[in-house]
């Protein structure tokens, strides 16, 4: 009794969240979704109904032993190593799927992930991140950039195989191959372009703040309020004065400042990037030491020295942090720029809801998300190795 | 030298310093002590206009310090500080090079110049150089920053508290060190403190400050014999004020001729740690001796004594 109660304490509480998850999705919720069109609702089907016994038996087995690593073993590498098997397995299986259940030369039917495979993926991503922050030691900032590279390498090669070509997202992806490249360009273009503004301006109103605390309290409150207008509405907002400016100013038309498209679509981003920029600056500059500023001042440095080679050098880390926060919010906003005709990945979303053809929004959501991620660790990596150096 | 002529700070209607005068001789280390908020350290920090003055001059040499541009000003005066106020972002060596960089030095005089600086602050150049501040200790960092504010070869250095955030052994080992850097350098040290045995340790000469004045600018004996203010006797302590002015003799200068049994003190030591042990050891005398062994006399009780009062 003494023991199994033991055994019980020793079990891994996270472990046994995703295996429950993990089994639930297994056992009660379709595997995968086939459909005779692309918008019909389809047919739910299992993992064991749609791959050969033997394969999905040795696919199930492989997830009970990474429940059981997620259960009872405690080594971090061990964890991120059955996590990252999990999905290798669960990609290929809904993969084989695919290709199993679209008869030869058919482009009508449609095999889309079912549930239960979103929730499996979930379940292994949940312990493949945990795994991550339980590492010790943590991994350098260069290993998590050469594990971020690694996946998408690996990812990319499985893409362009055509491993996945009979998978209803891809299914989408051939048909608007040539759009996905232009709005993908264009939904970074948008994100970087008004976070780049952002910066430009941000950067010196931070600095100003940081001077002058007086109007410190009533630049942050506005930008506060900018922040919690709703990216719909601002969108809106803004359309009515960037019209009036491109009937009033031919020229300002010319440059493609207009009510819709990408002037308010950007305008709106770099609004909204105002505030972590500004409100980060003013907080990493509060930060640096005022015996090293006092001192650099004693030293007989002026003050645009003391600023660029103390101050905003140290202040660094923290100001990147809100450029990552930045970063990370723009490439989701973008994508509500495409109602306003802004272009980006959100065309692919608001089609595939107006056609509600849910492969469609996958097409234009599942790369958002991976653009985001992506972006999150390279800065994230970015202020580590900064910190790294000072401590 | 410095002259400072007739110096004054308000910030609104309340005055700081108010019409402070002194002479800081060349090639010395003046201290200047007070109470918290009794101006010392705005006192100091209008010699590098750290603070601006609002009346009077201050001379560097002869030469008014308000004539040339502030930071330029600060670049030919060393200045170090409370807790050091290193730059965490640069190495130990980059953080000495501050100054020279700032002065234009070439790569070569640079690199030299930290070389000395290290060995002379006993930090060994090879292992310290590429170290980060937060990678010392304490005691290291502290000095570090002394080197720091040397490093260009100031012939003025200012100090604000340099030592308060060190313990107590690591504080009285800094303090040696000051006192041979001086003398190695030959720089004339003005130093801001609270701590009255600090300010009688280094100062050759010592100035009470209270409510921005300065009450008495002498040397350590005088203020304790000769106090100018009651303020000034309760600074220096009535109660073991005796102590005080042995511990501002050494051996060697009260010596008498003669010889005595027993182990010898060196002659550096002050009469306050003679006295000490000759009370330990229940005997009347004591053989004085110099560093290589020589002999320099002798000290009785009542040669001991009779330094500790009013001559």
């Amino acid at each position: 009794m003494a023991t199994s109660l033991a055994r019980l304490h020793r079990i891994d509480p996270l472990g046994a969240l995703v295996a429950a998850v993990g089994a639930a999705a297994l056992l009660w919720l379709p595997f995968v979704l086939f459909k005779s069109n692309r918008i019909l609702p389809g047919d739910a089907h299992s993992l064991m109904q749609v791959l050969p016994t033997s394969a999905a038996l040795a696919c199930q087995l492989s997830l009970i032993l990474i429940a059981l690593v997620a259960l009872g073993i405690a080594d971090a590498r061990v964890r991120l190593a059955a996590a990252l098997v999990g999905v290798i397995v669960v990609a290929a299986a809904v993969a084989s799927a695919a290709n199993l259940l679209t008869p030869a030369g058919n482009k009508v039917v449609r095999v889309a992930p079912g549930s239960g495979f979103w929730l499996l993926l979930v379940a292994l991503g949940l312990m493949a991140t945990d795994a991550i922050t339980r590492l010790r030691p943590r991994p350098r900032p260069a290993v998590r950039v050469l594990m971020l590279a690694l996946f998408v390498a690996v990812a990319g090669a499985a893409l362009a195989h055509g491993s996945f070509d009979n998978l209803s997202v891809m299914r989408e992806y051939a048909v608007n191959a040539g759009r996905f490249a232009h709005e993908a360009r264009q939904h970074v273009w948008l994100a970087l372009g008004s976070l780049a503004a952002a910066i430009v301006v941000a950067l010196p109103l931070g600095i100003l703040c940081h001077r002058v605390p007086q109007l410190r309290a009533s630049v942050l409150g506005a930008l506060n309020v900018i922040q919690t207008i709703p990216a719909i509405a601002l969108y809106g907002i803004l359309m009515a004065p960037l019209g009036a400016l491109a009937a009033a100013l031919p020229l300002a038309a010319r440059l493609g400042i207009r009510g819709i498209g990408t002037a308010p679509a950007v305008l709106a981003l770099f609004l909204y990037s105002l505030l972590p920029v500004v409100a980060n600056t003013v907080a990493g500059l509060k930060r640096v030491s005022p015996a090293a500023v006092e001192a650099a001042r004693g030293m007989g440095m002026t003050r645009w020295q003391i600023l660029t080679g103390v101050e905003l050098v140290l202040a660094l880390p923290t100001i990147l942090t809100g450029i990552r926060i930045v970063l990370v919010q723009n490439i989701g906003l973008v994508t509500v720029a495409a109602l306003i005709g802004g272009g980006g990945l959100g065309v692919f979303v608001f089609q595939g809801i107006g056609q509600t053809a849910i492969d469609l929004v996958l097409l234009g959501a599942i790369p958002t998300v991976a653009l985001a991620f992506s972006a999150a660790v390279l800065l994230d990596a970015l202020i580590d190795t900064i910190n790294r150096t000072r401590q | 030298m410095i002259s400072i002529d007739n110096l004054s700070k308000q910030y609104g209607s309340s005055t700081v310093v108010d019409g402070v005068s002194m002479v800081i001789e060349r090639n010395s280390i003046s201290v200047i002590v007070g109470t918290s908020g009794s101006g010392k350290s705005t006192l100091l920090r209008m010699i590098n206009r750290l603070v601006e003055p609002s009346s009077g001059r201050v001379l560097i040499d002869g030469t008014d310090t308000a004539g040339e541009p502030a930071h330029l000003l600060r670049r030919r005066i060393g200045y170090a500080i409370q807790g050091n106020g290193l730059f965490p972002h640069r190495t130990v060596a980059e953080n000495i090079a501050t100054v020279p960089r700032l002065l234009g030095w070439d790569d070569t005089r640079v690199r030299a110049r930290v070389v000395q600086l290290l060995t002379v602050f006993q930090l060994d150049p090879g292992e310290f150089a590429e170290k980060f501040p937060h990678q010392l200790s304490g005691g290291q960092q502290q000095r570090v920053g002394v080197a720091r504010a040397l490093a260009a070869e100031p012939a003025v250095l200012l100090m604000d508290e340099p030592f308060g955030a060190l313990d107590p052994i690591i504080r009285a080992k800094a303090q040696d060190d000051l006192l041979d850097i001086q003398r190695r350098f030959g720089t004339t040290i003005v130093l801001v403190t609270h701590d009255m045995d600090e300010a009688f340790r280094l100062g050759s000469r010592v100035a009470v400050m209270s409510r921005g004045h300065v009450l008495q600018y002498d040397r350590p004996a005088a203020l304790i014999t000769r106090p100018a203010d009651p303020f000034v006797s309760q600074m220096t302590g009535m109660a073991d004020r005796a102590m005080r002015l042995l511990s501002l003799t050494s051996a060697g200068e009260a010596a008498i001729p003669g010889a005595s049994g027993g182990p010898a003190i060196a002659a550096s030591a002050s009469l306050r740690d003679a006295l000490s042990e000759l009370v330990w050891r229940g005997a009347d005398s004591i053989a004085v001796v110099d560093g290589d062994g020589t002999p320099r006399g002798r000290l009785t009780v009542a040669a001991i004594l009779a330094h500790g009062r009013p001559g």
